[in-house]
């Protein structure tokens, strides 16, 4: 008994707090909209017995998906997003990794305060970090002001609502999600290994490349999953940062719910970005198994 | 058949491998290596021997490249080797934790150097597969080093450090990790390969048998310095200090005074008793307070007082250890100093003249016993 209660509360968990929603969800991408409160039909009607619910499947169908590739607004934002999502996660990478070694070569005593400034950003509220972006990018931002003083440009330099400041908030916003798992790794790494390697003839670099990039080939895996799944469905950041031109399906999604009142359609394409991460999803869980198994 | 003895250290022509020039590594305010000179020669198997931390590793580390010097010289082949790094020395090193690729396979492990030197594929498998029947673990070469116990870690880090055919060979406490037996073999195994190949090794051990075993030298250390550097018979039947007598194998040491008598010393160690004799080159100086140690197999154990014997005690026995070939037994002197005496059996158990309470005599040679300063 106890072992079944143990068993279930994950799955109860799951249950409610993902396959219920996305029960409804789907449920609604299937709908048609409607002038009503909530703004599709059919609803589920028990009070007409057995009728109302045979009418109310027949009232289901796939007509929203077959909109959305109607309109090459919808898998040109997929294909944006995922762009975007892919090149903030090499840019995060590359920013990432050199911290996190540094971190894991930093003495001991160090460490815990590198660590505390890692996450500190965290302590505030995410919305005001992406604000304060804006004014430090903007035509009078500090960025431009300070560049302006130092006479390295003479004309202020448009970031602000361009991908580049999409790119910038990203790779702010998500970083902490790259370095973490890659310290993590790196932090376990024996010198004694890359001694031996230096013994058996590597130099540094052919040690790096050999030993270390290997041996922390699982948090980079991982970094990269926890910078792309959340980049993917971005909203925020591009919507504050990014300009008429940015294209990605959070923003899309956005305003089919909040501005067309398309209920239906901002559901399928939320069921569609859903069954889009799944992928990276399943491949992320599939690389943490492996580096249990590895480990124990 | 003539048998020219290995002894190069006693050549003065000869060039030596390795030299230490007053060498000192100090960590922080740590000493770890003391002031420390030693030669060591081109085939030898040079054992370093003593506690944990007296600083065995640290001798490794800096042979091999990973420590430099606070102070003085190393040499090797005649070339200072200050600044230069690890992987430009003709040097390999089995490290103590062993430090295997755990995303590489044993085979990889293994041909890791040999990829570096950038040899022809067919060459290298062929080396690996060679090591691979040398250590025995031809059939673990595709296993990962988490899926192999730790003898058989141990083997491929000794695989993977000898794969290059370097000139000098560091092993750090290579074989612990083995039980008795294979340890044995591999001891063996070893010696062999140091003769086919010739190549210099220098060996830490905390084992005293292995050191005795394997050595052309060893040296005996103690807080970062060398106390005594013999061959294994040397070491044994003349240590140089009651630390070295104590450190390699058993001893019983007898404190007293001595005073020159003909050929050697007479050493008073018990007020009223007759001074014991020992014959020696050991100057001490006309008189002077030293110990003596005998070692327990050269003891003899007697019923009646042996005739015709300088040095004998007269003691009883308290305490018989069998160890299947050998008895020892612990005898207590008057005064209550406890001496060892160890026997063969040669006789069967039951029939052993001795037993626990019993009187009997102790005595000993001239020359059984070594006079040390005390
Ligand atoms: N990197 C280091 N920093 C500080 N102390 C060290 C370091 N390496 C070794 N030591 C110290 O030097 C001494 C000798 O160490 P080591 O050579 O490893 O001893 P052994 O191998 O003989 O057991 C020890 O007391 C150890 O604590
Ligand atoms: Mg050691």
């Amino acid at each position: 008994m106890r072992r079944f209660t143990l068993i279930a509360v994950p799955y109860v968990w799951l249950l409610v707090l993902f396959l219920v929603p996305f029960i409804i969800v789907f449920k609604i991408s299937l709908s048609d909209t409607a002038l009503a409160i909530p703004p599709y039909t059919p609803t589920l009607d028990f009070s007409s017995g057995w009728e109302g619910i045979r009418n109310f499947f027949a009232g289901l169908d796939f007509e929203n998906f077959k909109f959305l590739t109607t309109d090459d607004l919808y898998w040109k934002a997929y294909l944006s997003s995922l762009q975007i999502a892919a090149i903030s996660t090499v840019l995060s990478l590359l920013v990432g990794y050199p911290i996190a070694y540094g971190m894991a070569q930093a003495p001991d005593e160090w460490r815990p305060t590198l660590m505390m400034l890692i996450i500190l950003p965290f302590w505030t509220s995410f919305l005001i970090r992406v604000y304060s972006w804006m004014g430090i990018l903007s035509n009078e931002g500090f960025l431009n002001q300070f560049l302006l003083w130092t006479g390295i440009i003479s004309e202020p330099l448009l970031i602000l609502n361009t991908n580049t400041a999409v790119y910038i908030g990203i790779v702010y916003t998500y970083l902490p999600f790259m370095i973490l798992p890659i310290y993590a790794a790196l932090e376990k790494l024996d010198i004694s290994l890359l001694e031996a390697a230096e013994d058996l003839g590597c130099s540094r670099l052919t040690a790096f490349w050999l030993i270390t990039i290997p041996l922390s080939k699982q948090g980079i895996i991982a970094g990269c999953f926890l910078v792309f799944i959340p980049a993917l469905g971005e909203f925020v950041i591009p919507s504050l940062l990014g300009g008429s031109q940015t294209l990605m399906i959070g923003k899309v999604l956005f305003e089919e719910f909040f501005s067309n009142r398309d209920w239906p359609v901002a559901s399928a394409v939320a069921v569609i970005l859903l069954l889009i991460l799944i992928i990276p999803i399943v491949l992320f869980q599939r690389n943490e198994q492996k580096q249990r198994e590895a480990e124990g | 058949m003539a048998q020219t003895v290995f002894a190069p250290w006693l050549d003065a022509d000869e060039k030596p491998l390795i030299q230490f020039k007053n060498v000192t590594k100090r960590f922080g305010d740590f000493v770890a290596i003391d002031n420390l000179t030693q030669d060591i020669y081109a085939k030898e198997f040079f054992a370093l021997l003593g506690p944990s931390g007296c600083g065995k590793t640290t001798m490794m580390r800096m042979l091999g490249g990973f420590e430099t010097p606070t102070e003085g010289q190393i040499l090797i082949a005649g070339q200072d080797m200050k600044g230069v790094p690890p992987n430009k020395r003709a040097v390999n090193m089995m490290f103590q934790s062993y430090a295997l690729f755990p995303h590489l396979s044993v085979f990889e492990n293994i041909a890791f150097g040999l990829k570096r030197e950038g040899k022809p594929k067919p060459e290298i498998e062929a080396r690996v597969e060679e090591m691979l029947r040398l250590t025995r673990l031809t059939k673990f070469a595709k296993r990962k080093p988490h899926q192999i116990s730790g003898g058989q870690r141990q083997r491929v880090a000794l695989a993977r450090s000898l794969a290059k055919a370097p000139k000098l060979l560091l092993l750090d406490e290579p074989l612990g990790a083995l039980d008795k037996k294979l340890r044995q073999d591999t001891q063996f195994e070893l010696m062999d390969i140091q003769e086919k190949t010739g190549t210099t090794f220098v060996i830490v051990t905390h084992d005293q048998e292995e050191a005795m075993t394997v050595a052309s030298r060893v040296a005996v250390m103690d807080e970062g310095e060398i106390i005594q550097v013999a061959t294994p018979a040397d070491i044994y039947e003349r240590p140089n200090s009651i630390y070295v007598a104590d450190f390699i194998g058993d001893v019983n040491i007898l404190h007293g005074h001595a005073t020159r008598a003909d050929d050697g010393y007479d050493i008073a160690y018990a007020e009223g008793k007759a001074p014991l004799h020992a014959k020696t080159s050991n100057d001490l100086g006309a008189s002077a307070k030293c110990a003596l140690a005998i070692r327990p197999e050269k003891v003899s154990i007697t019923a009646k007082k042996p005739a015709k014997v300088t040095n004998a005690i007269k003691g009883k026995i308290i305490d018989i250890a069998y160890l299947g070939n050998l008895s020892t037994y612990h005898v207590e002197i008057e005064g209550g100093h406890m001496i060892k005496a160890q026997t063969a059996n040669t006789t069967r158990l039951e029939r052993r003249s001795f037993t626990w309470e019993d009187t009997v005599w102790l005595s000993w040679t001239d020359t059984a016993a070594i006079v040390l300063e005390g």
